[in-house]
Parts: C-alpha cells; structure tokens; sequence
C-alpha cells in the first residue's frame, strides 16, 4: 500500500515534469495568426501551446515589467520592445537553436536594429504602416471628387473633418501614433523628444478632436466594413482587413487604404523570450517553427500584414506580395519613418496632452 | 480570557494580512521614484532597509496637488458615485420590500432570481449592455418601432450609459442587505403603528424604513465604494469626456508606466473611502451609547 502511494506520487511528480517540458505559452496580439499554424505546430513538435492574446501594448509591458509572467513567447513592438531591452525583460535569443535564421529578411533586421541594436533579442513577426482607411463613396460624397483621400489633410484640416463629421470617423486611441502623425502633417520631425515640438501637436489635433466619433485602437475594422464611419485612421492590416470583409458582405461599401503621403509611421511587432521563461527551449521551438517560410507565409496571407521573412515571399499569394498597401514599393518605403520610445518624462507630458485632447480637461 | 484574546486576534490578523500589508506595500511604491527596471520604481527592498527608508519622499503626492486633472477626476468620481447610489437605492429598495411582503414559499425563487445574473460573467453582462444601448441597439430599435423617437438616442458612450451599468451591475449588493433586515422586521409593529393612527403611508416611513436603516446604509457602502473606483463599466459604456478616477489610475499606472503616482492616486483614493467611513462609524457609535 505503501509503495503504491509512493509509486503514485513519483508517477504524478514525473507527469508534472513532463507537462512543463511539454508546454509552451505564447503571448500575441489578438486576431493576429492562422489559427490551424496552432494545431500544426503541436503535430509536428509534441509540445502543447498555450495561445493568449492582448491588444495593447501596455498590458504587455505592464506584465513583463511586473515580473513572473509565466510566458515563454511574447509580441511586443518595436517602441516597448527597446524599452523593455533596457528593463532587462528578455534573454538573449540563442541563434543555434534558430535553423531558419537565414530566411529572415536583411532590410527589416536592418530596421530593427533601432530597437534591437545587435538583433539578438527578437525577430520580426509582422510589420506594418499606420494609416487612413477610406470609404470612398462617402468620403467623396462629402468632400467631392478631389478628396485628399492620400493625405494627412483630411484628418487633420479641420474644414475637411467638419464635413467628415456627419458620416463618423475613427481615430486610433494611441497617443504615440497620433502625435507623430500631426507633427509630419506640419512638417515637424514626427520622431521628435522635444516637448515644445509634442506641444505643436496639440495645436493641430485639438480643433479637430470633436468631430472624431470615436477614439479607439480596434473597433474601426467593424465599423467601417459595415460603412458606420467613413473614415479611420489605423493600421494597415486592419484597414485591408476592413476593406475585406466588405468586398465579402456585398454591402455596396468600398474600403480603400492610404500611407499618407506626408509620411507614415512603420512599426514592427517582434517576438522576444522575456528572462524569466518557464520554458525557453520550447520558445526557441516555436519561434523557429514561425521563422519557416511556408509557416510565415501562412500567417502574412492570412492577416495581411507582411513579415520581415524573406524565403516567405515565393508563398505569399499575390494579393499579398502584389499590394503596394503591404508590401509597399520602393518609393514609399522610403517616406515611411520611425519612431523611438519616449523618456518617462516626455511620456507623462503626451498622456496628459492626450487626455486634454480627448476629454478637454 | 484566552479565548477572548483569540476572538479578537483573528479579525485582527485577517485585517493586518488582507487590508494593512497591501496599503502598506502601496504606500511604500508612491513614495517611490520611477525606474527602468523588473519591477518599474527604485528603490527597492533588495536595497537595503536604510537606503530604502534614505530615498522615499513625498514627491509623487506633491505632484498630484499640482495638476487640476487629478482632483478633477476624484470629484467627477464621487458624483456618479453618490448619484447612482441614489439611483440603485431607489430601485432596490421597492423591489426587497416587495421580496419582504412576498408570501413565504416564493421568497427563496425571488432570492435567486436576484442572484441569478452572477452566474454569468460580468464583463459578459457589460457587454450586453453595449448591444442594449448602441444606436442600432435593442433599446433604440425597440423606441422606434413603438414609435415614440424618430433619430435613434445616443446612450452609449455617455455618462447616461455609465450609470444604466452601475445601477444594474451592484443592484444585488443593495437588494441583499435591505432584504435581510426587512425580512427580519416583525409585521405587529407595523399593525401597531396603524392602530395608534398612523396611515400605511406613515407607517411606512417611521416604522419601516428607520427599522431597515442598517440595511440601506450596507447596501449603499456595498453600491458606492465599487462604484467610485470603477474602471470597467466607465471605459466600456462611458465616452471619452467621462472622467473617473479609475481610468486615470489605469493610464498612470499603464500609459505612463509610473507605477508610484499611479499608487499615490490609489492611496488618495483610499483615504477619500476610509475616513468618512471611520467618522460614519465612530458617529454610529456615539449614538448608540448615547441611546443606552
């Protein structure tokens, strides 16, 4: 009897070992994978995937600056992925374990290395432009045939959004996209720390923040698929997500997306290995599994979002790798900019600012 | 003797562990500084005591004092907290009465239709609310066919929405203890008190409801102390010209990654709850002795 219960206790001990060899618990952004890679991954592996999802970069960073977050896998952007570098929150990829490095795609790691100066503690995931998401039969209903459809104009000038206002427009509710964006409308360097130069971008969103229907970061995909607002200033993949969804509905509504032509934000979502992973050897398992170009090329063509996966492309169907939107061509790649993380400081000033803007107090 | 000791200890213990330890913690970090570290503020216990105790100040609560927005944010707060306060007393106190007045055998039906909802998950019954009362919403398609609004209302995203999700979210928490202490009310001092004259009317009101006084006052701290800290029901139903102090404790906490201020908001907001609670309970008291 004895020697059951001991026999017992080792079996369940031995099973616990296992579970968490066995185990990997990945952090992504939500509606952000094709969900059958999950299954593909535990099929071809025998390790058992754990797939949670955030939406907003700061319940990200807030979990991995608390400490002990229990995961293996997570997607932090570029901004917070730096900042989060110099916290100390993630280890060092070891790139023995990466057999597909070589797929990866010079000209993104090269960009990421504003982030991640060596490309030792993340890999890209997907990247992508923060832009406006046009329902052009309305838009041109209100403004006319000569619409700045391309331009910052049309957020930003307030006789525009005046006009705008009645058919209803989006606004990401994220102070880090929207600031730069004003500031390249009025021909400030969007990636500037100087407070007095954040400050100009007061100047310009405040007169048009009451005729924004709504400041939120994913509740634009919906409403303009549905033509509820008719104009949205979001990300990329969404926006063609949008544009989508509507071709699909029939609705008669036409979605189109735009890198301003003052400049777009491009940001990158990475995926990094925070320092305390339960399981980093199963991190590393994963992380390859998504570096294989057919796998990349599964989740690019699914979300529409590109990669920084070069052996991806052959894979990508051509509404993909054929849409200047996602993967755009040479001359906008080059009016695309960055931005770098602001100091605590600089921070609380465009929180405060943002709040002021929104809610007028 | 012993055993009195021990009586006293437990709750004692149990308030030291579960109410004092965290405060104590929080206090701790808003007297701290921001850092870029695992975890985000310095300095921290693996300093040392000394330095510890050498680098905390006052600096955050400071700050706060410095900018409208904060005691902005605490007043707006305590509005809608009073308001639907009210509001829920005045919804929940006719329906215990009524599960009171119900004959026997109904009353524990009654009971669980009241409990009901907790089953399902809260966020679950917010969301709800966001299809109730958008403009293509329940409500507004309903309003319309009936005929009585032609342009459908605009609730969501207003401050109307936010107390609409009070209300029903804590209306059980007030229902509860109202319903206890009427159920215990004897029915004679009610026939009594019309035998001496009084209408049903009066009755009502200088029998029942001072008998039920521990009930309301429960329930309205059970409604009202959530409620002022709330987060949830503001940033789902409420727009972004709705101010309450949890959404500002969210962005410091993280927006601006500033996890001291963020706790000095938290300790404000504590104290704003505790001491007119404690002044409540000591004028409760005095009252009472003043009675015997």
């Amino acid at each position: 009897m004895k020697n059951r219960i001991l026999g017992g206790v080792a079996a369940t001990a031995l099973t616990a070992v296992s579970a968490m060899a066995d185990e990997v618990r990945v952090y992504n952004w939500s509606d952000y994978i094709d969900e059958s890679l999950l299954e593909k991954f535990e099929a071809e592996t025998g390790i058992e995937l754990i797939y949670d999802v955030f939406d907003s970069n700061e319940v990200l960073e807030t979990k991995m600056l608390a400490g002990g977050s229990g995961y293996d896998v997570v997607v932090p952007s570029g901004t917070f992925l730096q900042r989060q570098i110099s916290a100390g929150a993630f280890q060092k990829l070891d790139m023995s374990k990466l057999s597909n490095n070589g797929n990866l795609w010079d000209v993104i790691e090269d960009r990421l290395k504003k982030y991640d100066p060596s490309n030792e503690y993340a890999i890209n995931y997907m990247w992508g432009t923060t832009g406006i998401g046009v329902n052009i039969g309305k838009v041109k209903e209100a403004l006319g045939e000569d619409a700045p459809v391309g331009s910052l104009a049309l957020l930003f000038d307030p006789a525009n959004m005046e006009k705008l206002a009645g058919c209803g427009v989006h606004f990401l509710d994220a102070p880090a996209e929207m600031i730069p964006a004003a500031l390249a409308y009025i021909g400030e360097d969007p990636d500037s720390q100087d407070k007095d130069v954040i400050a100009k971008a007061e100047g310009v969103l405040t007169p048009v923040a009451p005729f924004v229907q709504k400041f939120h970061s994913s509740e634009y995909i919906n409403a303009l698929a549905n033509g509820d607002i008719c104009v949205a200033f979001g990300w990329s993949g969404d926006i063609l997500q949008a544009r989508d969804r509507a071709a699909e509905a029939e609705n008669g509504v036409e979605i189109e997306y735009y890198a301003p032509s003052e400049g777009a934000l491009m940001w990158f979502d990475n995926m990094a290995i925070p320092v305390d992973a339960p399981n980093p050897d199963a991190a590393h398992k994963f992380l390859n599994f998504i570096m294989d170009a057919q796998n990349m090329a599964a989740a690019s063509n699914y979300v529409y979002y590109a990669n920084g996966n070069l052996a991806s492309q052959e894979f990508l169907e051509e509404d993909v790798i054929g849409d200047t939107a996602i993967y755009p061509d040479a001359a906008t790649l080059e009016n695309l900019y960055t931005t770098s993380p602001y100091g605590p400081k600089t921070q609380r000033l465009v929180t405060r600012m943002w709040t002021k803007i929104k809610s007028g107090t | 003797m012993m055993r009195r000791a021990a009586l006293i200890t437990v709750p004692y213990l149990w308030l030291l562990l579960l109410f004092l330890v965290p405060f104590l913690i929080v206090f701790k970090i808003s007297l701290s500084d921001t850092a870029l570290a695992i975890p985000p503020y310095a300095p921290t216990m693996r300093d040392g005591l000394f330095a510890l105790l050498a680098e905390l100040d006052f600096e955050n609560f400071v700050f706060l004092t410095e900018d409208d927005l904060y005691w902005k944010a605490y007043l707006s707060s305590l509005k809608i907290a009073v308001i639907s306060t009210v509001l829920t007393l005045l919804v929940g106190y006719p329906i215990a009465y009524g599960m009171a007045r119900a004959p026997e055998e109904w009353r524990p039906t009654l009971m669980m239709l009241v409990i009901l909802p907790f089953w399902t998950s809260f966020l679950i019954r917010v969301y709800a609310w966001m299809g109730i009362l958008s403009n293509e919403g329940l409500l507004n398609q309903f309003l319309q066919w009936l005929g009585l609004i032609n342009d459908p209302l605009t609730i969501l995203n207003t401050t109307t929405a936010v107390y609409i999700g009070i209300v029903y979210t804590y209306l059980p928490f007030m229902i509860l203890p109202i319903y206890a202490a009427l159920d215990r009310l004897d029915d004679s001092l009610n026939e009594a008190a019309e035998d001496l004259g009084c209408s049903r009317m009066q009755a009502f009101w200088l029998v029942t409801i001072p008998l039920s006084k521990n009930g309301i006052i429960a329930g309205s701290f059970l409604v009202f102390i959530p409620a002022l800290g709330e987060f949830v029901i503001p940033s789902l139903l409420g727009g972004s010209g709705t101010l309450m102090i949890g959404k500002v404790l969210w962005e410091e906490f993280f927006n601006n990654r500033d996890w001291p201020v963020a706790s000095a908001v938290a300790v404000i907001l504590l104290l704003i709850l505790v001491i007119p609670i404690v002044l409540f309970q000591r004028n409760q008291q005095k009252q009472a002795e003043a009675e015997q």
